[in-house]
């Protein structure tokens, strides 16, 4: 599962290229927006049109789950479940969760990823309680790294696998770097926010024009495999599915005299 | 002052204060998190029961969990005050 926390951190994101970068290496992948009555991932992974079904009306037994999955255009191996836009938020239930997921994993899905809310609320807690691995996505920034530590103590003490006294395995995906002003001393470094939230690294997505221009296309930024954030995703999938991968784009670009000169035009 | 500390930026960045500020709070949220369910009711009770007795302050009753390793100390620390004669 993905989560942060507080909002606006890149989870949405982060959950369209991390799943669209499984399917990619061949895995069968399907990603769940739990996000009831706020729903974006359709837009961000450009199916908002193809949406008829969603994860409330399969819950209900409106539609069955294939009716509801939408295959990505872009992907073979991938599909989209979509949040309710309208429905009313306790609509999810944790057996109807269960439910799904149980269908998903009977029908061969490998992943099976689940965008969580912002917040701490129900649909929050319903997106990390089946969890068996999280993901949560942090900005070098106080109240996003004070809130991902929250979001950790939840996991570790009211998910399904905390419950039977397992651990959830956590992974610290740290977005919207920017290794210039970590230099200058603005912003908070990532062995920092590794130091304070005590969580593994999966990955340093550096702060990147490309994430906006991606989804005003409605295409996840892993696609961009010219831009720094579509291979930093690429690098942090890789290490998800067991590769070791060295850390890149740590450190600020060394521009040019001509590049420093012509920054302003370019 | 040395002529090269003129020049040396003796300023903490704000990075590296909002990287202490975060440690302090984080680890307050941790403690508060870890405390049993049952401490906050512990808490009222016994300062129920020493009211019973001495004319305290709730303020100045103070109970606190700390972990040790395996061993949980529960720390009740009174201030009582001065003693009539």
């Amino acid at each position: 599962m993905i989560t942060s926390g507080k909002g606006g951190v890149g989870k949405t994101t982060s959950s369209a290229a991390i799943s669209s970068g499984l399917a990619m290496h061949g895995h069968k992948t399907a990603v769940i927006d739990f996000d009831i009555g706020l729903r974006n991932l359709d837009l961000i992974m450009n199916c908002e049109r193809r949406v008829v079904y969603d994860f409330v009306n399969v819950i209900n037994g409106e539609a069955t789950l294939h009716q509801a999955l939408i295959r990505d255009k872009r992907c073979d191996n991938l599909y989209i479940l979509p949040a309710s836009q309208t429905r009313d938020k306790d609509a999810l239930t944790k057996e109807g969760v269960e439910k799904v997921l149980a269908e998903l994993a009977a029908d061969g899905f490998e992943f099976i990823i689940c965008d969580s809310p912002a917040g701490i609320e129900h649909g929050a807690f319903m997106a990390l309680y089946f969890a068996d691995e999280a993901i949560v996505v942090a900005n070098p920034e106080v109240s996003s790294v004070r809130d991902s530590d929250r979001i950790l103590g939840i996991l570790q003490s009211k998910s399904r696998r905390a419950e039977n006294g397992e651990r959830v395995a956590e992974h610290l995906l740290l977005s919207r770097y920017n290794a210039e002003r970590v230099e200058r001393g603005e912003m908070l470094g990532v062995e920092d926010v590794e130091e304070i939230l005590a969580t593994k690294l999966l990955g340093v997505i550096p702060e990147c024009e490309s994430v906006l221009k991606a989804s005003n296309q409605g295409l996840p930024v892993i696609h961009d495999a010219q831009s720094r954030a579509g291979q930093a995703y690429k690098d942090a999938v890789a290490r998800l599915l067991g590769n070791d991968v060295e850390q890149r784009f740590l450190t600020p670009e060394h521009k040019g005299f001509f590049q420093r000169l012509f920054r302003r035009s370019a | 002052m040395t002529f090269f500390d003129y020049f040396a930026n003796k300023k903490p960045t704000t990075a590296s204060l909002a990287k202490e500020r975060l440690q302090i709070i984080v680890a307050h949220e941790r403690n508060l998190r870890n405390q049993p369910d049952y401490l906050p009711a512990l808490q009222k009770e016994i300062m129920e029961v020493i009211c019973r007795y001495v004319d305290v302050n709730v303020d100045d009753v103070d109970v606190q969990l700390d972990k040790n390793g395996n061993c949980s100390v529960l720390e009740l620390n009174v201030t009582l005050p001065n003693t009539r004669n």
